[in-house]
């Protein structure tokens, strides 16, 4: 019985497991170890209530976490002993951190007594944690344990979601506490929703009503902030095009007549070029990472730049805002949509979507139509992609690990439902996908779930097999593997004259691998096996490792070189 | 153009806050001339007071970033002509190379600094007053052999007037606005 719980006596460690249940946690990915074992003795009794998924590395946890996080509401939960197992989760906390994930990470630590005398498997967590962390805390005593975990799940998931740390030490673990839980709503050194200034929203709607060829950039605050329907309203009403920042991907539908494309680095050419000839830019959750801005001293100069964000540090860091409009997107929307006229310069913005979908045909010409229908002898990553987006209709939750594969991914996949791109975007951590794919597919288990990975960051992580055999978790991997570290490779072969230093791989015999962990698998060589193979693969109830061995030099294009303009974007 | 500011933090009083701070700096390769946290007139809301040199834009990014950190109440950066402020610095002499040397004391009431103690082999001069007269004391010192010598780093007043609990208030009013904008991970 739910009420029995409350005002009785428990341990610490017992009083973390109510405490995440009582925050809504149904999952939790994890790795057991001496500093916290109590915890896991606790979770044995609460196993039906919280499901706990043992990783085989305490990285793969994290990653599983934030692939859990993405796909659905519920944020995601990790628990890792202290030392080795806490420091195992930085490079995931780091990516939750820059890519606004929202995790909550539990570690154990040695008994407070011992802090700081260097005794077995100790660690300063707080403090290597502490630049990639929203928010962190020590715990040593039972009684704090419940508030913290309160805490940490609203500071993780409100205004601009993040990675949180709850360090607790093994004392406060076994120590006893009469259980409590108040859900934390608010702190008052803390304003996670800033209240919308109105006459920023007016002077946004001005600006916009007055564009000839305005410009949406759709970025991950809108899915954050579940403003999907928001701002399919507001470009229809003001007859915008749309482009997407790579974790903005999935929040406004590929199939939508004002959708243009994907932003950046590897973005599409009309997307690119035109942000240097826009007149009104609209940058929605979004950050004006590096790799969408290329040379910001030549971005979209012409232009007066609106920048709806929730997390007023983004406003202004990299891009100067004319309007700057701090919020939440769906509120800022909301507000905004009914200020603008629909109508407004109506032959101009036609006029503009003309030039989006004239710069399309170009890299149709240039680059989509030969990257899809190719005449090489060898497979391309690009077709593979492409008939993995037909056969699956654009629904499928696309997970991909960094490189050359998650670029040719997220330009050929094309996004029809919501929620459905997984990549580790600001960090770019090779070795994401797998433990990610494991994560999104436990959050979402409706879902077809495909990796799509490359065979260098397959096998970072590759030991997260194990977890998928264990609780037979039906992740689609599909590994395109052309024996490189291809995205290095491909910028020595552009910037350091073709000396391919370490970037050749000598690899195993993936399928046997996927085997010996019970997973079914293929791997083709020739394009006529493609079809069916894919086929096979988004068919199996079960886990399904695809390997596609594709050629080995090929190049990911368009590229805006770093330290370039937008505006140079290389079509070939 | 770098130019010398005083960034005044007010936060919560919890452990490890001041490095969450500090390494914001680190990290942009901003060097902290000096600090000092102090309780504020607010109870257990602590200010910490840092001196950096440096761009006013980087410095206006700085300070939103220390804002952000969520146990950080506000966050405000002043240049000089917006403050006043005051350090305490002490210099310790030894008393062979004062003694009976009048232009020691003349320069001691000159800088309106005090002597505050007396010992066989040292006495110690402590002023109080702008950086600039506490450096130049220090350069009319140096000949008597300062053997050692400490500065507090700068405790700030700012001109402007609105008092911090009138902002403390208006923050414990904006930290409330969260129910009705739950965003896709806050539902629960």
């Amino acid at each position: 019985m739910k009420h029995d719980k409350y005002n009785k006596e428990v341990t610490g460690a017992e009083a973390l497991i109510l405490a995440l249940i009582d925050c809504g946690a149904h999952d939790v990915f994890g790795y057991p170890g001496g500093a916290i074992m109590p915890i896991y003795d606790a979770l044995y009794g609460y196993s039906d209530q919280l499901k706990h998924y043992l990783v085989r590395h305490e990285q793969g946890a994290i990653h599983a976490a934030q692939g859990y996080s993405r796909v659905s509401e519920r944020p995601g939960v990790v628990f890792a002993t202290s030392g080795p197992g806490a420091t195992n989760l930085i490079t995931g906390i780091a990516d939750a951190q820059i890519d606004s994930n929202p995790i909550i990470c539990i570690t154990g630590q040695v008994a407070s007594h011992l802090l700081g005398t260097d005794s077995f498997q100790e660690t300063d967590v707080i403090g290597i944690s502490m630049p990639v962390t929203k928010w962190n805390i020590q715990v040593t005593t039972a009684d704090e344990i419940a508030p913290a975990i309160a805490k940490a799940f609203f500071i993780a998931t409100s205004g601009r979601p993040g990675p949180v740390l709850v360090d607790i030490t093994k004392d406060a673990q076994f120590g006893k506490t009469i259980y409590k839980f108040e859900k934390c709503t608010s702190i008052r050194s803390y304003v996670p929703y800033p209240e919308i200034d109105k006459k920023s929203i007016e002077a946004a709607a001005e600006l916009i009503n007055g564009a000839k060829r305005p410009y949406i950039l759709c970025g991950h605050g809108v899915l954050l902030a579940e403003a999907q329907k928001q701002i399919i309203e507001f470009a229809e009403k003001g007859n915008i095009p749309v482009a997407s920042t790579l974790l903005g991907l999935s929040a406004f539908p590929a199939q939508h007549p004002l959708y243009v494309g994907f932003l950046g680095m590897h973005g599409n050419y009309g997307p690119n070029i035109l942000t240097n000839e826009c007149d009104v830019l609209i940058a929605i959750g979004m950050r004006f990472d590096d790799r969408v801005t290329g040379k910001v001293e030549t971005y979209a100069k012409q232009a007066k730049v609106v920048h709806i964000e929730i997390d007023r540090a983004e406003i202004n860091k990299i891009i100067h805002a004319d309007v700057p409009v701090l919020g939440d997107a769906k509120e800022a929307l909301s507000l905004l949509t009914p200020l603008i006229k629909s109508g407004a310069n109506e032959k101009e913005r036609k006029a503009w979507l003309k030039r989006f979908e004239d710069c399309h045909q170009v890299e149709l010409e240039k680059v989509i139509n030969k990257a899809v229908n190719p005449t090489s002898p060898s497979v391309k990553m690009s077709e593979v992609i492409d008939k993995l987006h037909k056969l699956s209709e654009g629904k499928a939750v696309i997970v991909t690990d960094v490189g050359q594969h998650q670029m040719i991914a997220t330009r050929y996949y094309h996004f029809y439902d919501t929620n459905n791109n997984v990549t580790s975007g600001g960090l770019g951590t090779m070795g994401f996908g797998l433990p990610a794919a494991i994560g999104a597919k436990v959050s979402r288990p409706d879902k077809q779930v495909v990796l799509v990975v490359g065979d260098g960051g397959y096998q970072m992580t590759m030991q997260e097999l194990g977890t998928i055999m264990d609780y037979g978790i039906a992740v689609k991997i599909l590994m395109l593997n052309n024996n490189y570290l291809g995205m290095v490779r491909q910028w020595q072969q552009l910037f350091f004259e073709k000396r391919y230093s370490f970037t050749e791989l000598k690899n195993p015999d993936f399928v046997a691998i996927a085997k010996a962990y019970g997973i079914k698998g293929q791997k083709v060589t020739e394009r006529k096996d493609l079809n069916s193979a894919l086929k096979e693969m988004l068919d199996s109830k079960d886990a399904y490792f695809l390997e596609v061995v594709v050629e080995t030099e090929e190049n990911v294009f368009p590229m805006v070189p770093t330290g370039a303009s937008v505006s140079e974007i290389i079509l070939e | 153009m770098k130019q010398t500011y005083t960034i005044s933090v007010f936060s919560e009083d919890i452990v490890g806050l001041l490095n969450r701070v500090t390494i914001i700096f680190t990290r942009r390769h901003i060097n902290i001339e000096n600090i000092i946290t102090s309780e504020t007139e607010v109870k257990g809301i602590y200010r910490y007071t840092i001196v950096v040199t440096a761009e006013k834009d980087r410095v206006e990014k700085v300070v939103k970033l220390i804002e952000k950190q969520v146990e950080v109440m506000k966050a405000f950066y002043h240049s000089d002509d917006e403050i006043i402020s005051r350090e305490i610095a002490l210099y310790k002499i030894s008393s062979e190379a004062i003694n009976q040397n009048e232009e020691f004391q003349k320069i001691i009431n000159a800088y309106n600094a005090k002597i505050i103690s007396i010992s066989y082999d040292y006495v110690v001069v402590e002023k109080s007053g702008s950086e600039d007269k506490i450096k130049r004391l220090f350069n009319d010192l140096e000949k008597f052999d300062i053997l050692e010598f400490s500065r507090s780093g700068r405790v700030v007043v700012t001109k402007p007037m609105r008092t911090l609990s009138s902002y403390l208030k208006e923050l414990e009013q904006n930290s409330k606005i969260t129910t009705k904008k739950n965003n896709k991970h806050g539902k629960n």
